[in-house]
């Protein structure tokens, strides 16, 4: 795992969902969400991740590699994180469907050893904590198990130095009990959450920039076992039965009745 | 046996969370026939603490100490429940669908090689184990068939209500001292500060919760929102579009990639209502909305409304509560 420090080349993992600010919408098979509704995007937490990977590039000389695994369409996901600082692209080809959390972690994996063998190791691997669909919970952690390396969850900010000596990544987030900072050598995996960084916006320079970088495409390397999945379903939905209390301040008073009703003025 | 994780507070309480999930293994393990449930600390176990296990019917509690829990590593944390499992014969390990119960878990079943099903609500049938789990941030359910030996899960927040147990159990304290190999301690917190008081932490935890959306207008548009709050003594919470925008802080965000609240009352003012924000405070038992928009998902969900703009509402209302009090 020696190489040259002249600069960290971070991968970063994104995943497409169905954009979750609209209604639900479910496929007819129940197997996942049906986006032609809803639209897709990258998962929130990820955009956070795109945005982290691209500053420890920036600050470290290196370079920022966004990887996807899904459908051909997914790379509407890369060419959206080449637009805001990355600069290559890997895409796993694959019905995403079809993989579960540990199928990702491997097909991860096998990307990182590839790339190292290439000559493009990748010290510093980052994914959003949890995707806004499956929502696993899981997948950085087994990726870092497949690689052997240490692992930093659910944290929002991240940066790339030399700690005594040795590359580092310090990242922190909230915890239980206040924010907390880890300080981990490189290789590593760290799963980002939303909060700590604003994801910038593509400049149209970026966007020029970002269509024509080269995509380098892959087949999967090994056969998905799957996730367990059943099927998915939707609550059932409930009738509104909500009370309209008036119109305007002249509802105050009936607001402030409701209030003392609930027992939550008596302070 | 199944064994919970269960989490403390910042008094050496069990979280409520984790006696939600010590509930969901009692039903488990009736349905199982009978089957101990077991309860895993890390560090100290307070009489407190040892009392409410008791009383969810944990058979033993299994206190994980020694050095290498002196600071939260989630790879340790898993090492930990393994030298339990060792001695335990356990076939079922469960945690709250908390940061650091999903956290640990998933190096739990990273290194036993099994599946791990997040945020379970409900199980049905035991052979194959099936589990009922939340998927989009609680709007779509997933029927999940859980294979692999330990079987291993979490439990959404507020799925189950935490009950204590028909008996109590004897939670006797077990101590177990692992040796924790040094690369699970190489990702481990090094530094920990406060947070301040009344920031987001009040969020998760306030009977009463005031909510701001984009309804609010612009960073100068809090004034009678944060009267509001002041007078019920709530913390404010907010969308994520108010966050994106710069005009509140994150950690005041409720919603899928926020803060999860489940407050007695919840008054979201100016909030439409998407997903994203519903995600989050699902759980409030009565709701309060008031939107100029009387079809707005956030109206037609909640329990009682006022129409109108949040501006000219909320001092009416901010009014008519000091005008009680004074009286």
């Amino acid at each position: 795992m020696n190489h040259p420090m002249t600069g960290v080349n971070v991968l970063v993992c994104v995943k497409r969902v169905p954009d979750a600010s609209s209604e639900v919408v479910l496929t007819d098979d129940g197997q996942g969400v049906d986006g032609r509704f809803s639209g897709y995007a990258t998962s929130p937490h990820e955009e956070c991740a795109v945005e982290l990977a691209a500053r420890a590039a920036t600050a470290t000389g290196g370079e920022a590699t966004v990887l996807t695994l899904g459908d051909a369409e997914a790379v509407e996901q890369l060419r959206a994180a080449l637009a805001v600082g990355c600069t290559a692209a890997t895409h796993v080809v694959a019905d995403g469907q079809q993989f579960g959390p540990a199928d990702v972690a491997r097909e991860i994996a096998a990307v990182v050893r590839d790339h190292e063998v290439a000559g493009r190791p990748h010290d510093l691997v980052l994914l959003g904590n949890d995707a806004a669909d499956t929502g696993d919970f899981q997948v950085g952690i087994r990726l870092a198990y497949e690689l052997g390396r240490p692992v930093v969850s659910g944290v929002t900010t991240v940066d790339v130095s030399e700690v005594d000596g040795r590359m580092s990544v310090t990242a922190s987030g909230d915890g239980p009990d206040g924010h907390e900072t880890y300080v981990v050598p490189l290789p590593a995996v760290v799963t980002v959450m939303e909060g700590g960084v604003e994801p910038r916006y593509p400049t149209i320079p970026g966007r020029m920039k970002a269509k024509k970088v080269p995509i380098e495409e892959r087949a999967p390397v090994g056969t998905p076992s799957g996730a367990g999945r059943l099927r998915w379903s939707l609550p059932p939905a409930t009738p509104s039965d909500v009370q309209v209390l008036g119109k305007g301040p002249e509802a105050a008073p009936a607001v402030v009745d409701l209030l003392e009703q609930l027992g939550v003025l008596s302070r | 046996m199944i064994l919970v994780l269960v989490e403390k507070d910042l008094h050496g309480a069990a979280v409520e969370v984790s006696l939600e999930a010590l509930t969901f293994a009692r039903s488990l393990a009736d349905a199982g026939g009978g089957v101990p449930v077991d309860a895993v600390v890390v560090g100290e176990v307070p009489a407190r603490l040892r009392e409410q296990l008791a009383a969810y019917g944990a058979r033993e509690v299994h206190r994980l100490a020694g050095d290498a829990f002196d600071s939260f590593a989630g790879a340790a944390w898993a090492a930990g429940i393994e030298t339990v499992l060792a001695t335990t014969r356990s076939v079922v390990v469960m945690a709250a669908g908390t940061p650091r119960g999903g956290e640990v878990l998933a190096h739990l079943s990273a290194r036993a090689d099994v599946p791990m099903a997040a945020n379970a609500v409900s199980f049905d049938g035991l052979s194959p184990f099936v589990v009922h789990r939340q998927v989009v941030g609680g709007q779509a359910l997933e029927a999940m068939q859980v294979s692999g030996r330990p079987t291993v899960f979490t439990v959404a927040g507020h799925a189950v209500e935490a009950r204590p147990a028909a008996a109590p159990a004897t939670a006797a304290v077990v101590e177990h001292v692992p040796d924790v190999a040094a690369a699970d301690l190489v990702a481990r917190v090094m530094s920990t500060e406060e947070p301040e008081p009344d920031r987001s932490g009040s969020l998760k935890t306030a009977r009463v919760v005031v909510g701001a959306g984009r309804g609010a207008g612009g960073e100068d548009g809090f004034d009678g929102l944060l009267e509001l709050a002041d007078l019920l003594g709530a913390p404010l919470g907010v969308s994520r579009v108010v966050t994106s925008l710069g005009w509140r802080p994150h950690h005041e965000q409720v919603g899928q990639t926020g803060s999860r609240i489940s407050p007695d009352l919840y008054i979201p003012c100016g909030i439409s209502g998407a997903i994203q924000h519903w995600a989050g405070c699902s759980s409030a038992k009565v709701i309060l909305a008031i939107n100029t928009d009387a079809d707005a998902p956030m109206v037609t969900k909640a329990t009682h409304a006022v129409i109108g703009d949040l501006h000219e509402v909320v001092p009416a209302i901010n009014a008519e509560i000091r005008r009680r009090r004074s009286g």
